[in-house]
Formats: C-alpha cells, sequence, structure tokens
C-alpha cells in the first residue's frame, strides 16, 4: 500500500504548518519524516492518518484518494509518542480493542491477541493495567494494538520519544526486525537524525513545513541540498561559504597554501573518536575529529599551533533551503598535487 | 508534575513548621478545634438519640411519621441524582468539548447554588414554578416541588465532580480509539465514559449526601405538608414540638448516611489513583477532599524520561 | 470526523445540556435579576433599613465577621498540617473536616441544641457561669462556625501539594526561620487558593439557614439573620420585606459568584 501525498497545506490559526509538501512513500517500505519541532512532520502524519483535515491537497493511500475519509476507515495503525493506552483496560483488552469493534468472535479475538502479544515479546502480560508497565513495555503494546487489526499502513509519531536512551536503542533494532517480518508500509516521525539513519529506508526531511530533500541515508549525508540537510543529518563546520565535516578536517603540523592556522583550544575524549576544538585567525571556532591513533601521532595539546585542511566541503550557492543540491569539491588526496583547487576555505 | 517528590510529606523536624508552634501543639490544637466545634455536638446528638436505649431508638425512626419523611427523602435524592448525573455529565461535556456564546457566563453560573442562600432559593423557585409562574407551572407544595429544589442545590456536585476529569482526559486515547475504528458514540461508551466514572461517581455520592440532608431550599417551595414533608423538616417540627429523642434518633440515620456517602467517597478516590490518576484528576475541585499525608505518587517503576 | 451525525448529536447535546440548565439555573438567576430591578431599589432599601431587617443584616455580617477569619486560620495551619506532616491520624482528620459538607443544617442545628441545651453536657455549666449560648448570638456563632469549617482547608490543600517544598527549602538554607518562611514565602503562594476558600466560607455562612434557626429560635431584632429574616416575613406574609432580603442576599450572592470566578482564574494561572 504505498502512499502518496500532492501538495498538502494546513496552517493553524497564523502558523503554516504544511506549505505544499509532496511525498511518495513507496510500498512496504520504512520511511522516517525527520525535522526539528515544528517542520509540519507530525503534521503530515496525522493529516495521512486522518487525525487532522488538510486545507489543500490530497492524501492517497494505494492509489486511493483518502482526502476526505475519516480516520475510523482509512485502515491505518497509529502510534503515538506518549503510547494513548487505554488506562482502565488490561493489554488483553487494549491490544483487543479493535476486534472487539470489529465484532470478531471471542476466541479469534484471544488467538490474535496474544499471537501479538508474543509477537512483541508481552507474553505473560495481559492481564496487567498500562499503568503497570514500563514506557518501553507500554510503548510495544501500542504497536501490538495497532498491528491487530492488520492495518494497510503503519505510522509512528515519535514513538521512543518518551523512552530512555537505552530503551530506545533497543527498541529502534526492534521495530526495523519487525518490518522486516511484515512488510507494512511504515512511515515514522523523529527528531533524532541517528533513530532516521538507522532504522529507515528513505528518509524525508523536513523543515517548517516544507520538504528539503528526501532520500536513503547515504543520499542525504553525501548529497545535501542545502545547508539546513547538511547540519541536520551530520556535524558540520562553517568556514565562509563552506561547509566541511569534523571527519573531514585534516589536522597536519606544517602549513601549505592550502591549510588554515588554527589555534587548539580543547581536546574531548569521546571513546574512540576525539573531538578536537580549534579557534582559526578570524576566530572562526571549528572542530576536527580525529581517531585515537591520529590523535598521538600528532601529539596536539591546547593552546598548540596546527594547520587545517578540508579534504572535502560543499557549497550552496544563495542560501535559500530549497535550492538544488550545492556544488561540492571533488576530495583532494593529502598529498596530491594541487591540480585542483579547493572552494575557498 | 515533577514535584512529587518535593511534596511527599517530610518528617516534621525538616518540614515548614507552623510559625512558633511545634508540629505536637499544632495538631493539638486542630484536633481541640474540630472536637469543639464538630465533633462534641455530634457525640450529644448520638447520646440523646439513645436515651430510652434501641429500642426506643428504632421506635422513634419507623413511627409512621419519621418512616415516611424517611422514605420520601430517599426516593427522591434517588430520583434527583440519577437526574442530575445524566444533566451534570452532558453539561460538564459542553464546557468542556463545546463552544459557544456566552460559555464562560454559564460555567459561572453553574456555582449559583453554592453561592445563593437556601432560602433564598426556596422563593425563587416557587416565583418561577408556583402560583405565579411565568410558565404557567405550578409545583409548588407538591412532591415534584422537592425534586426540584433538590435538583437546583445539587447539580453544581456532578459537574463540577467531571469537569476536572474531562479536561484532564488524554485526548490520544480517543484518536487511537478512531484509528482502530470505533465511532464517536462507541469512543463515549468505551473510553471516555469509564475514565470519568470515579469522578461521576464520587459526585453523585456527595449529591445524595447533600439531598438527604437539604433543608432551606425545600422548606418553603415544597412545604411541610403531610406528603411533602422530608427528613430534615420532620426533624425540625419535632424540635419545635420538644420531641427531642425522636429528632435525634431521625438525625442520627441521616448522620450515617453522611457517613456512609463520604466514606464511599474516599473508596472511590483510593481505588481511581491506584489506576495511575494523576492527583488532579479525582480530586476534582469542590467535590472531595485531596487525601494528604498520603502517597499519591504509586506509579509502576518506569523507565520513561519525561 | 465531521459528519451530519455527529453536528446533529452535537446539537441535540446543546438541546439537552442547555435547555436543562436554562429551565434549572437560569430562569431562576433571570427571576433574581428582574426581582431586584422590578420595582428599583427601594423593596430591598425598605425591608432592610426597618429596624428588624438592619438588625438582620448586622447580625448576619457579624456571624461572616466571627466564623470566617477564625476558620480562615484554622484551615492554613490545619491544611499546612495535613499536608507537610504524615501522621496515621490525618485520615480521621481528614474525615472530620469532610462531615459539615454531608450533613443536614438540622442535623447541626439539634447537636449544637442538645449539647448547650439545659439538659446538655455543656449548657449547665455555662449556665451557671452567666454564657447564654442558645437563642443568642454565641450559639448562632458556632453554628456559622460548624458549617464553615471545610472551605479554606479544602481549598487550601491541593495548592499546598502542588507548590512542594522546595521553595520552602530554598528560603531555610538562606537562612528564614519558620516564620519567615511562611510569611514569604508559603503564603504568597497559597494566596488565591486561601482567597478562594474565604469566599465560599462567607457565602456559606451568609446564607446558612437551618442551623441557624434551630439554634437561635429566630426571635426578631434579636436573635435573626437575614436568611431568618426572610422566613419569617414569608411566613407573615410580608412579601415585599421577604422579597427585599431576598434580593439583597442573592445581590451578596452574585458578588460572590463573581469573586469565585475571578479568584478560580488566578488560582489556576
Amino acid at each position: 500500500m504505498g502512499i502518496t501525498v500532492e501538495g498538502a497545506s494546513k496552517r493553524f490559526g497564523d502558523f503554516q504548518a504544511l506549505n505544499d509538501v509532496s511525498i511518495e512513500v513507496p510500498n512496504g517500505s520504512l520511511t522516517a519524516l525527520l525535522g526539528p519541532s515544528g517542520s509540519g512532520k507530525s503534521t503530515l502524519l496525522r493529516a495521512i492518518a486522518g487525525l487532522e483535515t488538510l486545507d489543500g491537497g490530497r492524501v492517497l493511500i494505494d492509489d486511493e484518494d483518502v482526502s476526505t475519509k475519516p480516520v475510523q476507515k482509512r485502515e491505518v495503525g497509529f502510534v503515538f509518542q506518549h503510547y494513548a493506552a487505554f488506562k482502565h483496560m488490561t493489554v488483553f483488552e487494549n491490544v483487543g480493542f479493535g476486534l472487539k469493534i470489529r465484532k470478531w468472535d471471542k476466541t479469534k479475538v484471544a488467538d490474535r491477541v496474544h499471537e501479538l502479544l508474543q509477537l512483541v515479546q508481552l507474553g505473560g502480560l495481559a492481564d496487567r493495567y498500562p499503568s503497570q508497565l514500563s514506557g518501553g513495555q507500554r510503548q510495544r503494546m501500542a504497536l501490538a494494538r495497532a498491528l491487530a487489526v492488520q492495518p494497510q499502513v503503519l505510522l509512528l509519531d515519535e514513538p521512543f520519544g518518551a523512552l530512555d536512551a537505552k530503551v530506545r536503542k533497543d527498541l529502534r533494532t526492534w521495530l526495523r526486525q519487525l518490518h522486516e517480518e511484515m512488510h507494512v508500509t511504515t512511515i515514522f516521525v523523529t527528531h533524532d537524525q541517528e533513530e532516521a539513519m538507522d532504522v529507515a529506508e528513505q528518509l524525508v526531511v523536513m523543515n517548517e513545513g516544507r520538504v528539503e530533500q528526501s532520500g536513503s541515508a547515504d543520499d542525504l549525508y553525501e548529497n545535501p541540498a542545502n545547508e539546513f540537510v547538511m547540519s541536520f543529518v551530520g556535524e558540520v563546520n562553517r568556514i565562509g561559504d563552506a561547509y566541511v565535516r569534523p571527519h573531514d578536517m585534516e589536522v597536519v603540523l606544517d602549513a601549505d597554501e592550502r591549510t588554515q592556522e588554527g589555534m587548539v583550544q580543547r581536546i574531548v575524549a569521546l571513546g574512540f573518536e576525539i573531538r578536537v576544538e580549534f579557534v582559526l585567525a578570524d576566530g572562526t571556532e571549528i572542530w576536527a575529529q580525529l581517531t585515537r591513533p591520529e590523535l598521538q601521532r600528532l601529539e596536539l595539546r591546547e593552546g598548540q599551533i596546527a594547520y587545517l585542511r578540508p579534504v572535502q566541503a560543499k557549497s550552496f550557492n544563495g542560501s535559500s533551503p530549497s535550492s538544488d543540491h550545492g556544488a561540492s569539491t571533488p576530495p583532494v588526496a593529502p598529498d596530491e598535487g594541487d591540480a585542483e583547487k579547493p572552494a575557498a576555505v | 508534575m515533577e514535584a512529587h517528590a518535593a511534596d511527599r510529606p517530610v518528617s516534621s523536624r525538616a518540614g515548614i513548621r507552623l510559625p512558633g508552634f511545634g508540629t505536637g501543639l499544632g495538631r493539638g490544637t486542630v484536633v481541640l478545634y474540630l472536637s469543639l466545634i464538630v465533633l462534641l455536638p455530634l457525640a450529644a446528638l448520638v447520646d440523646q438519640s439513645l436515651e430510652g436505649g434501641l429500642s426506643t431508638f428504632w421506635t422513634q425512626v419507623t413511627s409512621p411519621q419519621a418512616l415516611a419523611s424517611l422514605k420520601l427523602t430517599v426516593v427522591c435524592s434517588l430520583i434527583v441524582v440519577v437526574i442530575n448525573a445524566f444533566f451534570g455529565t452532558i453539561i460538564a461535556w459542553l464546557l468542556v468539548r463545546d463552544q459557544f456564546p456566552g460559555k464562560s457566563v454559564v460555567n459561572a453560573v453553574i456555582d449559583l447554588p453554592f453561592a445563593l442562600p437556601t432560602i433564598v432559593a426556596s422563593l425563587v423557585l416557587i416565583e418561577l414554578y408556583g402560583a405565579h409562574s411565568p410558565f404557567g407551572i405550578d409545583i409548588a407544595l407538591t412532591r415534584a416541588a422537592i425534586v426540584v429544589a433538590l435538583l437546583f442545590v445539587t447539580l453544581p456536585f456532578v459537574v463540577r465532580a467531571v469537569q476536572p476529569l474531562l479536561i484532564e482526559m488524554d485526548r490520544e486515547m480517543e484518536e487511537a480509539a478512531a484509528s482502530l475504528g470505533a465511532s464517536g458514540f462507541t469512543i463515549f461508551r468505551r473510553i471516555i465514559f469509564p475514565n470519568l466514572l470515579p469522578g461521576l461517581a464520587a459526585g453523585v455520592a456527595l449529591a445524595f449526601a447533600r439531598a438527604l440532608g437539604e433543608y432551606g431550599s425545600v422548606l418553603l417551595f415544597a412545604g411541610g405538608l403531610p406528603n411533602t414533608q422530608v427528613s430534615s423538616v420532620f426533624i425540625a417540627s419535632q424540635i419545635e414540638n420538644g420531641q427531642n429523642t425522636g429528632a435525634a434518633a431521625v438525625s442520627v440515620v441521616l448522620l450515617l448516611a453522611a457517613m456512609v456517602m463520604l466514606g464511599l467517597i474516599t473508596l472511590i478516590q483510593r481505588w481511581s489513583s491506584k489506576h495511575e490518576r494523576s492527583p488532579g484528576a479525582g480530586a476534582g475541585g469542590l467535590t472531595v477532599m485531596p487525601m494528604s499525608g498520603e502517597d499519591y505518587t504509586e506509579k509502576g517503576e518506569d523507565d520513561e524520561v519525561r | 470526523m465531521r459528519s451530519a451525525s455527529s453536528t446533529r448529536s452535537r446539537w441535540g447535546l446543546r438541546a439537552l445540556g442547555l435547555g436543562y440548565l436554562t429551565l434549572l439555573l437560569l430562569a431562576p438567576l433571570v427571576a433574581i435579576f428582574y426581582k431586584t430591578f422590578e420595582h428599583g431599589l427601594a423593596p430591598p432599601l425598605d425591608a432592610i433599613t426597618s429596624p428588624d431587617g438592619l438588625h438582620a443584616l448586622k447580625l448576619s455580617l457579624l456571624m461572616v465577621a466571627i466564623a470566617v477569619p477564625l476558620n480562615t486560620i484554622f484551615g492554613v495551619g490545619c491544611a499546612l498540617l495535613l499536608v507537610r506532616h504524615k501522621w496515621k491520624g490525618n485520615a480521621v482528620i481528614d474525615a472530620v473536616i469532610n462531615l459539615p459538607f454531608a450533613i443536614s443544617p438540622v442535623v447541626i442545628g439539634l447537636s449544637l441544641f442538645l449539647l448547650y441545651g439545659t439538659k446538655g453536657w455543656l449548657g449547665p455549666t455555662l449556665a451557671e457561669n452567666g454564657i447564654e449560648i442558645l437563642f443568642s448570638v454565641p450559639g448562632m456563632v458556632l453554628a456559622s462556625i460548624f458549617v464553615s469549617v471545610p472551605f479554606v482547608v479544602r481549598e487550601t490543600v491541593p495548592v499546598l501539594q502542588e507548590i512542594g517544598t522546595e521553595q520552602e527549602q530554598a528560603a531555610s538554607t538562606l537562612g528564614a526561620n519558620a516564620w519567615q518562611t511562611f510569611r514569604r514565602i508559603t503564603l504568597p503562594s497559597i494566596r488565591w487558593g486561601v482567597a478562594y476558600g474565604v469566599v465560599l466560607s462567607t457565602a456559606r455562612v451568609l446564607g446558612e439557614f437551618g442551623a441557624v434557626s434551630i439554634v437561635s429560635g429566630s426571635r426578631s431584632g434579636e436573635t435573626e439573620t437575614l436568611p431568618l429574616f426572610v422566613k419569617k416575613a414569608f411566613d407573615n406574609f410580608e412579601f415585599p420585606a421577604a422579597y427585599g432580603a431576598s434580593v439583597l442576599l442573592a445581590v451578596l450572592a452574585l458578588s460572590t459568584l463573581l469573586a469565585m470566578n475571578v479568584l478560580k482564574r488566578k488560582e489556576d494561572a
């Protein structure tokens, strides 16, 4: 069941939440809507579900225009950030709710509920109340509940946002595995780019009610369309007009015509990777990502002067976010000659 | 509301002290005050009712007039709470979920029966639904008058008990139910109503207690005729006739009923806070008293980060 | 989610709910207003400027002036105790405080009547010392206090619970003693709750009828509050006086309502 959104627009009072948004979600895929708060990603998700009505544009599920269909009829499974558990019902009753109102036979309901509880690893907890479950368990229950009625589409609104970091990581993996087993077209909303890149096949980056770029994680990382996407899906240093990833920042001890002078301000060890913060002659603060061996080889110290050279940089002409792919400079191997001049650094 | 840890009661050494008092002295004063003002008179009442022993108590309570008044009072009160449970819920719904011009005025007016002296209510009801009724409805001095007066004074209890629960209700539960295919009515029946029930029950219990004992509003409007004499009016007439024991006996019956209702409300509150309700809900405004010194925070161990 | 049937049910609900409200609450409200201005201000003024009326008004205000401050001080102190200090007896105190809500005013009046009567436990002793409780002002004051005990406590407790102890603890670390902390930190943060409770108590005391009527014997010009005045006037077919005093009470009630709403908003803010 592929999903298509064409020209969706929605405003809340003075605030334009969605501005002519169009996306394509292939059948059976796992797509992430990624963006900061207020980017419109939740609004878009809810519009697909039918929990919000669009001012303009339309939503197609499996090539059928569902824009005027109420949420009850769209057969979408929806999972909320704060679980929306039916507090007054047991886990069993929660998961079986959709089936019960479809007047399924009692034994069939029980079978299906238990099957799903096994699937989400909540096997023995059918008689508990949501208040007796942990956050992670509640979210799994919510998923089971949404899947029980065999929806065409599964929509998750920041599903792991209310959970601890560790639980979040576990559930993330688990969601991906679930998707591989069940192949339901799934869209989930997140502001965490690491989560999006870890789980999704396709990412749609949104900002201020517009789609900035969509593509695979690699696409977005290697070929960002603009500054926003580049800085959202990874770390970035800005030097003048150029944007350089910290791991593309080479540190050497001797100057040459491609290097800039910088003073080491701070060295932070984050496990295997080291973050070295520099301040350039003109006051710009940038940081380079080095490995431990590299750091040891250079023997850097705070206050020391070193020289920085971008291996690869991108620049985006004009700073409008929806511009086409920016110009990027091809990688220059460290000891190559100066056949190709990199963009101004 | 991360103040939960903070409002877990601290030992008296660390906690705020009554300025100038130690905790012991403070407690003693409170207990003395309550005993003097509330408990001692009630004890005297019970004492008087038992003057002459249990058999006299029983005879007094089951005398034809006493019994008739009790029956009338209970029946009318039951009718009234059922009607107000229905309408009170609807009104609370309209106030929380609906938008219409003048809503804030309506919201304010709900408290009118709380603010208006009962004797004035009686007069106003006579004006409207008595001999000179502009609507042409004359029910003064009838049993219907009892019901209408009681409806008037008990409506706020139900509305104000249900309102906070509606306000606090997690809308996402309703959206989740809709996404699973539930229609509007189903959502109300299976999701919204069960979550309102504790507040509604508490409101009804308090309304019932109030209705049983209501005096001023019923007095003039329904009068104290033999077939419209509620227990409170009966008790008053007994006092006028010097029948203190008889009055006390029936009073004790009403007192016991009131205490049972209060006990019920406490039970409802305890039950609902076990099912993970925030302290705001279930302890709505004017109906029930938040349990002090009790641990509200009975959340299960949660790995949630809020 | 907007369908024809849901619009219909919406209007159906409105008809039911607002219709009921109109008949039960709005009509009385309008009637009160109407009566107030029907013949101008003359009737109420006449009613209360008669000697009996004036006395009734003064007595009512006296009840408020004594009962409300007492219950306010008690209320705040009790709330502090209940919320900040765990004790097994707290549940009992809770229960006793709730009693005046649920007990009939007639029962309250009777219990006072019995306690302080000639055959009561306290009556004779007090009489020997020249203190008359029943059929005079002290008894009425006791009745007024009884019926208004719960309000300030109940409104203060949730506010105290919500603000928590952190601010008070911070004040202590900065050197404030118990009184300073109370006056500068605690009191300001609970003031709207307390104010709301005070308004409710005042309304309750002003409107109290049953208990006071039994305890006072309702002697005009001596032990008659405004509500009692209304009843007696009505019984004597002195309708202008009865309605006049009612209007006065109603106006006070509406002011109370107004104050309640203003304070509720401040409390929620």
